[in-house]
């Protein structure tokens, strides 16, 4: 099979759960760490994944892609033996017993007059396909008001996508179901 | 349709101990859950599914037969985004995150693990079949007895210290992966009374941009768990359920040495699909 005419578009293989045992394969040493907690721009992106009766779920993977903080993306491998050196702009966090999941990263950037986010995708046990989200910095009202997404979206809503600041950087809880639903995301072709 | 509590884990007296989850009571009402029952809400899905006409080639959030989702589905639709910038790229992995040797799940101790030894081979293209090249996949499964290594497995059937189950590796210029590894056997779980699952290898995918992510699980052709099982039927449309089966492919098998099966992935790609019609989204 080397391919398909032009126009003959293939239909994308179906998603299933990351089940429970993704324990030995998924994660690996420093998978949350995009830079060292020393790094002078460290900042902690960090929250809890919670279930339809506000229950931690701890088995749960985020996955974390974002632009630098000069908002460029970057195209660096090495997120798997991270060198402590080269921000690559991805990382995985499993979440523990309390559900709660930790990067340290560097704050991203984004195009001028572009509201600045983190790219979340969310895998769990129960959940039979990956969820899309953006964790947008909490950055000034005018920025965020002017986001075609964040705009499209009613306060409550939109409240759940954006990060709120703490002493090392945000708090950002992904709710899958029920009171404070996280707003999950569908890109065109999905 | 037997009620359930939704979210909780069984006990099964008559079975190994529930360590699925450990963090949730246990619930009798799951291990009074039949096969039959399951099957019967799954038929239910399924008539409603082929009255309504809709083409569904994903699986259902919301699919309560199986019990985990009850309370991990999102309630509200998924909200339409235009990708920005960086959901328009893919992270970038390279020779520096995997090795060549950790696409072969047989050597990663000193001795042989049991079971059939087999290659899965395929390649990973986006949906207008161009390759991915050079992009990470990743892959994890239970060993030919249908065992995990996981403090969460305590299901009865033997560990091999010969088999840990995990591999990776990076697609070739053509988007083609390659594993050597082992059978794996199916297995029994907690949903309810006496499920099992269809043998499987998670299989997770990186593609074009961000928006390709993809983890999902391969079976093998034939299975005779395919229609108990709700995970696999949370895939309504049959021919989608279809393109998670490998095919065997004798050429792949070598001689004297291991079985050999073929499976294609295709991940989605905004650049790929700006134009599709609106009536395909999905």
């Amino acid at each position: 099979m080397t391919g398909v005419s032009p126009g003959d578009r293939l239909v994308p293989t179906p998603g299933q759960t990351i089940g429970p045992f993704f324990g030995y394969a998924l994660p690996f040493p420093g998978d949350s760490e995009l830079v060292p907690r020393g790094h002078p721009g460290a900042v902690r992106l960090h929250g809890q994944v919670l279930d339809g009766l506000g229950q931690p779920v701890p088995d749960a993977l985020l996955e974390l892609w974002q632009a630098g903080p000069d908002g460029r993306v970057v195209q660096q491998e090495g997120s798997l033996h991270r060198d402590g050196w080269t921000f690559t702009g991805w990382g995985r966090a499993a979440t523990d017993d309390t559900g709660h999941y930790t990067f340290t990263t560097l704050a991203p950037g984004a195009e001028p007059g572009r509201a600045p986010f983190f790219a979340v995708t969310t895998f769990a046990r129960g959940l039979t396909n990956r969820l899309f989200t953006r964790a947008y910095l909490p950055a000034d009202a005018a920025v965020l008001a002017a986001d075609p997404l964040l705009s499209s979206l009613d306060p409550d809503e939109r409240s759940t996508l954006v990060t709120v600041a703490d002493a090392h950087g945000f708090v950002f809880d992904v709710r899958l179901q029920g009171e404070g639903e996280t707003v999950f995301l569908r890109y065109p072709g999905h | 349709m037997t009620t359930t509590t939704p979210g909780r884990a069984a006990t099964d007296p008559s079975g190994p101990v529930e360590t699925f989850d450990p963090s949730t009571p246990p619930d009798p009402d799951d291990a009074a859950a039949t096969q039959a029952s399951i099957s019967a809400q799954i038929q239910d899905i399924e008539s409603g599914y082929r009255a309504s006409g809709k083409l569904e080639t994903q699986p259902r959030l919301d699919y309560p037969p199986y019990h985990s989702s009850l309370l991990r589905h999102p309630t509200k639709d998924l909200r339409h985004a235009d990708p920005e910038t960086i959901e328009r790229e893919s992270p970038c992995f390279g020779h520096r995150d995997v090795g060549a040797l950790e696409a072969d799940l047989t050597i990663q101790h000193t001795g042989e693990p049991v079971g059939e030894r087999m290659v899965v081979t395929g390649r990973v293209m986006d949906s207008d079949g161009r390759p991915v090249r050079h992009q990470l996949v990743e892959i994890w499964q239970a060993n030919a007895a249908g065992r995990y290594i996981h403090r969460r497995d305590q299901h009865p059937a033997p560990i091999d210290p010969h088999f840990t189950g995990t591999g990776r590796c990076l697609t070739d210029g053509d988007g083609r992966y390659r594993f050597t590894t082992i059978k794996p056997g199916p297995y029994p779980w907690k949903n309810h009374h006496n499920a099992w699952r269809p043998a499987h290898i998670h299989f997770s995918l990186f593609g074009t941009d961000f928006t390709s992510r993809l983890i999902t699980q391969m079976y093998f052709p034939g299975d005779p768990l395919f229609a108990l099982d709700p995970i696999y039927q949370s895939i309504l449309d049959q021919q989608a359920r279809d393109r998670l089966v490998a095919t065997y492919d004798h050429e792949v098998t070598q001689h004297e040495w291991c079985t050999g099966y073929r499976w294609d992935i295709v991940l989605t790609g905004a650049r790929a699909t700006w134009t599709e019609p609106e009536e395909e989204h999905r």
